[in-house]
């Protein structure tokens, strides 16, 4: 991977005031996507959905994003102003969240929704961006896209309602794709579905993917690069074929957790145990 | 010495410590915790102080209201009417020569009388046929929803208009009349919180210890209840006091020579073009109270549900 | 305020064959209907016949003869038994007759039916003005939460709503009338105005400007200002805290960042995704707002001796008349139940969730 990265990330802190004091979700994170599949793996209260929302300024206040570096394709993405910001968004960035039953309008028809998201990008007549959206949905597999198309969102099961977020998320067709947790609502074997999807439109489209996740196996299995993030820091970047040669205590304690439907005997899952040094350091 | 000051300094550092440790060590330990943070939210909000302080001040001047007071505010002067305020009588007098400030002040106690009578009405009644209705389910809780729906949808003053026109006018028939149109949300919200309640473990657990179904409602579905029945009584508190005062001002709620500040705005209303005062005063009262409960009922919700950020 | 009226004792959903959901859920909600109908006028029948010492005089009035109160004693059926009163009751009440009126001798129905748009005209232009007014404010208070802008709608809201009506509209009688003469005093219109329109719909405005009176229009508009501000103060703080609730928590939806991402403007996103889902919901708060202003107008009507339903059934009160009084009450109960179900059916119908 010669080419330029897509974007850069260097010494990003996002921090919250509460009422129990300031709480800082993200300490210092950096890391560069190219046209590649990057996994996020962390637990819950990591830091790795705020660091996906920080990318597109998705913090509201009271939370405060800073960095050394935030850059798109060499632009910085912190200081460039709103109206700016909003030519990137949905065109160059997107972004899938988790449930479709709360990321979607419930009082707007599927397709307008995905219409409205060509149309504020794209400069065409509504006739248009009606064909362009159900030939998006074609393209995420659902078999009637005409019914699809003016349905609402609860009328649609989860696996549907997820395609039809990637369709309304990939048809300005961007250069990145930020996925948070786009699996985690859903059944296992829907989860395969969607992500098989995934992995064909963003690899035919030469995109940037940001896939975010708990699932370590999910991850590793499915991206190119992993970095694993805990308490707001990054414990580790390594390839997804060598994961097992991982070298941080954490990695290497979260690989051991992980039930192997081979393990010899009836020995017991070992139970991570938490080095304070590692609220201290990350990379 | 120095360690003699150290002392007390480290004791209250102990008590926060305390306070907000994040892995609480007994059910006592984590109502306090829940208290003390909720009380800090609280604090920091200014305007639910505001309410907190009004309420408070009404209470206290409810109870010590003969410490503030000159007379009983019921003495009538007849040769002292219709003064303007001045330093003898800050508030001026009305057509009977009474001293207003006294009346108001008295007042208090009137209107604390009417909400407390109010309160103690409306709960039991709401908690009881909410939870019945929860916990049994079935055709009784559509029987008892029913009926609840059918007072729900009244208009509370024109019923309690009729009421008092059939009952005779007086305060404890208004007090009935606001009642009876008042509990149908009570009885809603703790049917609601019941069903959430009762499929729980730990009922279950007590039904397996072999508690009756009885045992149950009082021992643990209606202690949950209470909290949120108690807060949406504090939000309503101030339609009620309106409501009362609505009453008082066509002359149905608390009788002469009581000071209740609905019916001295009526009698004064005659009055207003020259003196003023006398009606205009205890409108005054009337909306500081009535803010005072809004305002407490605000901050409440605001520290128990923060993102809504402040709902009616 | 009022509760909405959401019955929680939905149709039942049983496996197998059931009826069509939309005649399921309009029968369930006539069903309702009727049964807060039987439980509005048994209360009133109790509040009228069963109550007061002697029911007949106080239909008849302490001074009839005693051939009237034979006759009515004969009519109320007091000699049988309760159950059979109160059918009798309901029957005349389903056929409009609420009997006579001590005050002004003429069927109550009549009377109900002369002063009614009185009441209607206040209501209806204190519920727009509040709309209008109030919902922007909402939408600005929430979008700029934490701001001044907030703060300062949220204690216009919270003073509007702890204020108590009828001593506002003492104290703005006695600032805008009385000292400072910028607008006429109590009353609908000028006294020798009165009767010159020909009342076709019984709403001056209308029946005036449709005539081309427009001094009496103006007139009447000009005595309309303080009343209806008046409960627009109420309706505009509810309307304007709820509007603000509700927007405050669609904008914290997942929904709106989405929207965000897709590169939509903020106002794009406030307005055409956020405030939508809020729509809804205002439509039950309109139509409540709508049926407290009905009832509350009581006390506005009798500040402003204004000629509506609520200063009938209080002069009705002091004149111990209790037809008149019921029949006030059972007429303002109904629209009250009305219009809670009638946005109740509608907010369903709208909402594509609930379909």
């Amino acid at each position: 991977m010669t080419e330029t990265p897509l974007l850069v990330v260097e010494d990003l802190h996002v921090e919250f005031t509460t009422p129990k004091g300031l709480v800082e979700a993200v300490r210092g994170v950096g890391f560069t996507l190219g046209r590649e599949k990057l996994g996020i793996v962390g637990e819950s209260g990591s830091g790795k959905s705020v660091t996906g929302r920080s990318i597109l300024r998705l913090v509201q206040p009271p939370g405060r994003v800073r960095a050394k570096r935030l850059e798109f394709g060499g632009r910085d993405l912190l200081g460039m102003p709103e109206s700016e910001l909003r030519r990137i968004r949905g065109r160059r960035i997107s972004m899938v969240m988790q449930d479709p039953k709360f990321s979607l309008n419930p009082v707007m028809t599927v397709g307008q929704q995905i219409t409205e998201a060509y149309r504020v990008h794209a400069q065409v007549d509504r006739r248009e961006a009606v064909r362009r959206a159900l030939e998006m949905l074609k393209a995420v597999r659902i078999r009637d896209p005409e019914r699809v198309y003016h349905a609402y969102p609860h009328e649609l099961s989860g696996g549907m309602g997820q395609r039809v977020m990637i369709a309304m998320m990939l048809i300005p067709e961007p250069d990145v794709l930020i996925a948070d947790e786009p699996t985690s609502a859903l059944d296992v074997t829907v989860q395969l579905q969607v992500l098989a999807i995934l992995d064909d439109l963003v690899t035919e489209r030469g995109m940037g993917l940001m896939f975010i996740s708990h699932d370590l196996n999910l991850v590793a299995s499915f991206c190119d690069r992993v970095l694993i993030m805990y308490a707001g820091r990054i414990m580790e970047i390594c390839d997804a074929r060598r994961l097992d040669e991982a070298r941080h205590p954490y990695t290497r304690g979260l690989l051991n957790c992980l039930p192997q439907i081979d393990a010899a005997g009836g020995a017991d899952l070992p139970v991570l145990t938490r080095d304070p040094a590692w609220q201290e350091q990350g990379l | 010495m120095a360690s003699e000051a150290a002392l007390p300094e480290s004791r209250l550092q102990n008590l926060r410590s305390w306070l907000l440790s994040d892995s609480p060590e007994s059910v006592f330990h984590a109502r306090c915790q829940r208290f003390y943070l909720g009380w800090v939210a609280f604090r920091a909000n200014p305007i639910a102080m505001i309410g907190l302080l009004i309420i408070v001040g009404l209470v206290v001047a409810a109870a010590i209201a003969p410490l503030l007071t000159g007379g009983d505010g019921t003495e009538q002067f007849l040769s002292d009417r219709l003064l303007p305020p001045s330093a003898q009588h800050w508030f001026g007098t009305d057509e009977l020569g009474r001293d207003i400030y006294d009346r108001i002040v008295w007042g208090t106690r009137v209107t604390l009388y009417i909400v407390g009578l109010v309160g103690t009405l409306v709960v039991p009644i709401g908690l009881v046929i909410g939870t019945v209705a929860g916990y049994v389910g079935g055709w009784v809780d559509n029987v008892l929803m029913r009926f609840t729906d059918i007072f729900l949808a009244f208009p509370r003053l024109i019923l309690a208009l009729a009421f008092v026109s059939a009952l005779g006018p007086g305060i404890e028939n208004a007090v009935l009349a606001i009642a009876l149109t008042t509990w149908s949300p009570y009885a809603r919200l703790a049917r609601a919180e019941t069903i959430t309640i009762r499929n729980s473990e730990y009922i279950m657990a007590a039904r397996l210890q072999g508690a009756s179904g009885l045992r149950i409602l009082y021992g643990h579905i209606m202690p949950l209840c209470i909290s949120s029945v108690i807060i949406r009584l504090t939000l309503d508190m101030a339609g009620i006091i309106l409501t009362a005062a609505g009453l008082g001002f066509l002359g149905l709620g608390a009788q002469p020579p009581l000071p209740e500040w609905g019916a001295m705005i009526s009698t004064g209303r005659q009055f207003l073009l020259d003196q003023w005062w006398v009606a205009t005063v205890p409108g005054i009262a009337i909306f500081v109270v009535s803010l005072g409960f809004n305002l407490l009922g605000d901050g409440l919700r605001d520290v128990l549900d923060p993102k809504s950020g402040g709902a009616a | 305020m009022a509760e909405r009226l959401v019955s929680t004792t939905a149709a039942g959903t049983g496996p197998g064959s059931s009826p069509h959901p939309f005649v399921a859920r309009a029968a369930n909600l006539a069903f309702t209907l009727a049964l807060t109908f039987i439980g509005l006028t048994a209360i009133t029948f109790v509040i009228g016949r069963v109550m007061p010492a002697d029911p007949v005089l106080a239909i008849v009035g302490d001074r009839a003869p005693k051939d009237v109160y034979d006759a009515t004693w004969r009519q109320l059926g007091l000699d049988k038994p309760l159950i059979q009163q109160y059918w009798i009751y309901l029957t005349r009440i389903l056929h409009g007759e609420f009997g006579k009126s001590i005050m002004t001798t003429r069927p109550v129905l009549d009377d109900l039916i002369r002063f009614f748009p009185a009441t209607f005209e206040l209501a209806s232009i204190a519920t727009l003005a509040g709309v209008f007014i109030g919902v922007p404010m909402g939408v600005v208070a929430a979008v700029r939460q934490g701001r001044l802008t907030d703060h300062v709608v949220r204690i216009l809201g919270l003073i509007g709503y702890s204020v108590p009506i009828f001593w506002l509209g003492l104290v703005s009688l006695l600032v805008f009338y009385a000292w400072l003469g910028w607008l006429p005093g109590p009353g609908r219109i000028e006294v020798y105005y009165d009767g010159i329109v020909e009342p076709t719909t019984g709403f001056i405005l209308i029946d005036s400007a449709m005539q081309a009176e427009w001094e009496i229009f103006h007139n009447a508009l000009s005595h309309l200002v303080l009343p209806a501000a008046m409960l627009t103060t109420y309706a505009l703080a509810y309307i304007a805290r709820m509007t603000r609730s509700f927007m405050l928590d669609q904008l914290n939806q997942e929904y709106v960042v989405t929207a965000r991402v897709k590169g939509l403007s903020e106002t794009r996103v406030i307005w055409r995704h956020a405030f939508r889902n809020v729509l809804i919901q205002l439509i039950t708060i309109i139509g409540l707002t709508y049926a407290s202003l009905l009832e509350g107008s009581v006390l506005t009507e009798t500040v402003f001796a204004w000629p509506g339903i609520g200063q009938y059934i209080t002069n009705s009160l002091f004149n111990a008349d209790m037809n008149a009084v019921v029949g006030g009450t059972v007429v303002v109960g109904i629209c009250f139940v009305g219009i809670n179900m009638l946005s109740d059916a509608l907010y369903r119908f709208v909402d594509p969730r609930a379909r």
